[in-house]
């Protein structure tokens, strides 16, 4: 039995500790916003907090959450709606297939709390590691500066 | 247990009052990635649009429902290209109904029109087209309903939002018309249109339906869904493409924790087991278990080139055009362009969700983009009628064409097969995704032209050499890969290049450029070393390379400005004007020089007769590495009737980021035994810090027919890179990727 936070609830499961949190997230806890791009750190699609820090959950054991608070996608909500950060996304159309996106915002988020007020490069920068095969590069960037205005 | 499974489109169907449906029996299309000629949606025949004609009753396309909603079904199917959102919104229109009381299903098997293959830029030009003349003439039907019912003339009327006002100001709603079969007649092809200057909806920028969900974690994609009682499957791939399972022990995985099942049939293997992770594990195991013969006689990548132009083909003129005037050229210029193999590389990697019925149903979710055919040829593969599978089509990762999306439906399928009832989950590894997906053709493009004295072309010969473009499933079980490996195979069929001079190999070879004299060949080489399918602008990409490129050489050795050597040789006004407006939107006239900068241009109309686009941009190369940066990119396209804007503008950003990325970096990677393009390591894509600015100007056309867009901007992308290096540091490169050693080497020889 591992608890965690999950979104800011308090979550026990019994899933062995050194289960994949990327699969403990999405088919135990039905947290959609946590994708499988590769299963090895390299795109990002996975990309969930722990503590605020972001995190590739495809590499991440369960146990790196025990005790500690985790934040998917839809934990960024705010009252059931959209946070800052995702309405400037829909605003944006920063999307096509919309699947590299789980990601990219939590990454970009987790650079809004550390810098409230990024440059473009620091926007390229923060998001280098995540990878989007749509091209939809542009529109992200965008977003997230329209976020931090 | 098909409950929760199925539960949503149950819903959606919920219905009081609709018309009753007669679904069009799925109609066996003759050839992957066929479209209408003209590209304007309409063919054989006056009136009807193409996938009208297939699906010709009204009410296969449409259902007005008593609770004052409409279902739209479409076989088209939204693949991140926004193509939902538009057809809903031309579908709003024409009918005469708020955007919001649409209800939209896609793509599954038993419900919607088969619209055949999502695929070649024509959900808007077939699919969108076809869908505004069902909605024109159901809203015709309606309006004769009303006049009955009114007692006033149908002419007098006028439609807002489903409430129709006749002339002496009676109204009447659809919702109360519509009783009965009123639908369920055959589209005429002859409806009267709204006029497109009273458009409302069409031409907006309509936010995306599925975007919200996708920004918020509600679940949309089929990675999301956990059907009730879901396990999950794995396969296991051979070591490489010939390769055949001598013997395997499956005791010690079928006792690995979690496993419920292992499956082996030939050298095909898989594993169901009850999580993810130990799916994984045994599927891991059971790769290792097996013993395997393996042939290394594949052909790596580098030799690639000369085998191509060796290998038996077939010549085929796709276009000649003798020359009538006199006079011998005073020079020729001949060029030789190679394209590597390069991979859809979907960021997710491929998914499927399948479940075998007490009905026994094969029921797939899948994300295929040819839910039909490739139903049909899961049916041929499980030996069970084509009713026995069902696909529904669920959005998945961007496929960008025939990835391992039809192979994932497949193989949940196979997995199903063996664990009845239950709900099978199968996702690949991104090794299985890289090494296994089919990718685009490598091909190698020869370019020889005869110019005069003030170097204008006289004749104009190309030559392609390319292997298939097109091994979508298309009906039959040997073109889906785990099908290959079963005991007995099922044989893939030796693929054809797809007929007509703009749809395979050729695609784009042929230069719209007024030269007086040209001749076009294709030489399609059936053999496959190295799996192929359908890609993104399938033959475009290389060929508008090539051909774009070569224009631009010529225009420099005549010493002219690489526009206007265009221009000289383009009479088409739309092809002007996008290429006039592109080098506008750029600033091409007021270019002030840099050492190591440079622009380069170029055009294509997409397939000869779609989408008209052109590309300018302005990159820096570093002469210390041959390292080169894109920092602008300037876009016009003009795709006839815009319906939504931004959408097309998305679409068209993200072609020009994909092509740079394939152009800049991609490479298939394969040695005699392996694919070495195993992963994001070893076949990179471009990243933020490499993708430039863009702008994007798109020119519309009121009332002017759809040409549809998502492939229209990988060519010309293309070319106008390697034309800006050449402005840049005079070099030219004739193989793909642009890469620094290329550069550089190119530098080096050059001093
Ligand atoms: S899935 Fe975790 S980084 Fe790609
Ligand atoms: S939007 Fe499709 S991968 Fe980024």
């Amino acid at each position: 039995m591992l608890s965690f936070k999950l979104n800011g609830r308090d979550i026990t499961t019994d899933a062995p500790s050194d289960a994949t949190l990327l699969w403990v997230l999405t088919d135990d806890l039905k947290q959609h916003g946590v994708k499988f791009g590769c299963g090895l750190s390299q795109c990002g699609a996975c990309d969930v907090m722990i503590d605020g820090a972001v995190v590739r959950s495809c590499q991440t054991k369960l146990s790196s959450a025990g005790g500690r608070s985790v934040t998917t996608l839809a934990g960024l909500m705010e009252n059931g709606k959209a946070s800052k950060l995702q309405q400037a996304f829909i605003d944006e159309q920063a999307a096509q297939c919309g699947y590299c996106l789980s990601g990219m915002i939590m990454t970009a988020q987790a650079l809004l709390d550390r810098n409230p007020t990024p440059t473009e490069s620091d926007v390229r920068a923060a998001l280098n590691g995540n990878l989007c095969r749509c091209g939809t590069h542009t529109r992200i960037i965008r977003a997230v500066l329209r976020a931090a205005a | 247990m098909n409950a929760p499974f199925d539960m949503n489109r149950r819903q959606i169907l919920r219905t009081t009052g609709f018309l009753t449906l007669t679904f069009a029996m799925p109609s066996n299309l003759f050839a992957q990635e066929v479209q209408s000629p003209e590209g304007v949606g309409i063919s054989g025949g006056p009136g009807l649009p193409t996938d009208l004609k297939k699906n010709p009753m009204l009410s296969s396309w449409l259902r007005i429902n008593s609770d004052g909603t409409v279902t739209l079904l479409i076989g088209k199917v939204e693949l991140g290209q926004g193509n939902r959102t538009a057809i809903a919104q031309v579908c709003a229109e024409e009918l005469g109904v708020n955007f919001s009381r649409l209800q939209i299903i896609a793509g599954d098997t038993k419900l919607c029109p088969d619209e055949g293959v999502t695929s070649g830029s024509t959900s808007m030009p077939d699919g969108a087209t076809a869908v505004q003349y069902a909605s024109a003439e159901a809203r015709g039907i309606l309006l004769g309903l009303a006049a009955t019912k009114l007692g006033q003339p149908a002419e007098t009327m006028k439609v807002k939002d489903g409430t129709i006002t006749a002339g002496n100001g009676k109204t009447v709603t659809y919702w109360d018309l519509v009783v009965g079969k009123a639908l369920d007649v055959k589209a005429t092809g002859n409806p009267k249109r709204e006029n497109p200057s009273d458009y409302t909806i069409v031409g907006t920028s309509m936010p995306r339906v599925d975007i919200p969900a996708k920004m918020t974690g509600g679940e949309i994609f089929i990675q999301d869904m956990h059907p009730e009682g879901v396990v999950y499957g794995m396969v296991a791939r051979p070591p490489n493409y010939r390769s055949k399972l001598k013997s395997i022990d499956l005791g010690p995985i079928e006792k690995m924790p979690g496993v419920i099942k292992v499956v082996r049939n030939g050298s095909f293997l898989g594993v169901i087991a009850k999580t993810k992770d130990e799916a994984m594990a045994a599927s891991a195991a059971l790769g290792k278990a097996g013993k395997w013969d393996v042939p290394n006689d594949m052909i790596g990548n580098a030799a690639i080139y000369d085998w191509l132009l060796k290998a038996p083909s077939s010549p085929n003129v796709i276009h000649t055009q003798k020359r009538t005037s006199s006079g011998t050229p005073a020079k020729t210029v001949e060029a030789t362009y190679r394209r590597p193999y390069v991979m859809h590389g979907s960021i997710g990697a491929s998914a499927a969700i399948a479940q075998l019925g007490t009905d026994g149903v094969m029921t797939i979710h899948t994300h295929s983009q040819s839910v039909w055919q490739t139903a049909e040829a899961i049916a041929k593969m499980l030996k069970v009628d084509n009713d026995k599978v069902r696909c529904i089509h669920t959005q998945g990762s961007g496929c960008y064409g025939h990835n391992m999306a039809d192979d994932a439906a497949a193989d949940a399928a196979l997995l199903a097969a063996a664990v009845p009832g239950m709900p099978v989950k199968l996702q690949y590894t991104r090794a299985q995704e890289h090494q296994w997906e089919p990718y685009s053709s490598a091909m190698v493009i020869k370019i020889k032209a005869g110019v005069d004295n003030d170097g204008n072309v006289l004749d104009w010969e190309t030559d392609v050499w390319s292997t298939s473009h097109a091994t979508r499933p298309g009906g039959n079980a040997g073109n889906l890969l785990s099908a290959q490996y079963l005991d007995p195979p099922f044989k893939q069929p030796t693929p054809r290049d797809i007929p007509g001079p703009n749809f395979g190999s050729g695609r784009n070879a042929i230069p719209l450029y007024e030269f007086p004299g040209k001749i076009v060949t294709t030489h399609f080489v059936s053999e496959m070393p190295i799996r192929v399918s359908s890609t993104r602008s399938l033959g475009a990409h290389p060929n508008i390379f090539a051909l774009e490129s070569f224009i631009d050489e010529l225009a420099r050795n005549a010493n002219v400005d690489p526009l206007e050597y265009r221009l000289r040789f383009l009479k088409d006004e739309r092809a002007r004007a996008v290429l006039m407006k592109a080098a506008d939107l750029f600033g091409w006239s007021g270019y002030k020089r840099k050492p190591n900068y440079g622009r380069g241009i170029a055009f294509a109309r997409y397939k000869n007769y779609a989408a008209l686009t052109a590309v300018a941009m302005e990159i820096r190369v570093t002469p210390r590495n041959g390292q080169v940066q894109v920092l602008r990119v300037a876009v016009a396209d003009d795709s006839g009737q815009v319906v939504n804007p931004n959408g097309l503008a998305n679409q068209m950003e993200g072609a020009v980021i994909q092509s740079l990325s394939w152009t800049l970096k991609e490479e298939v990677k394969f040695s005699d035994s392996a694919i070495l393009s195993s992963d994001w390591a070893s076949y990179p894509i471009l990243t933020f810090q490499e993708v430039p600015k863009i702008d994007v100007a798109l020119i519309n056309q009121p009332g002017m027919p759809f040409l549809g867009t998502g492939e229209a901007g990988q060519g010309p992308t293309a070319a106008a890179v390697a034309n800006a290096i050449y402005d840049a540091v005079g070099v030219r490169l004739y193989t793909l990727p642009l890469t620094p050693d290329r550069v550089k080497e190119a530098m080096n020889a050059k001093k």
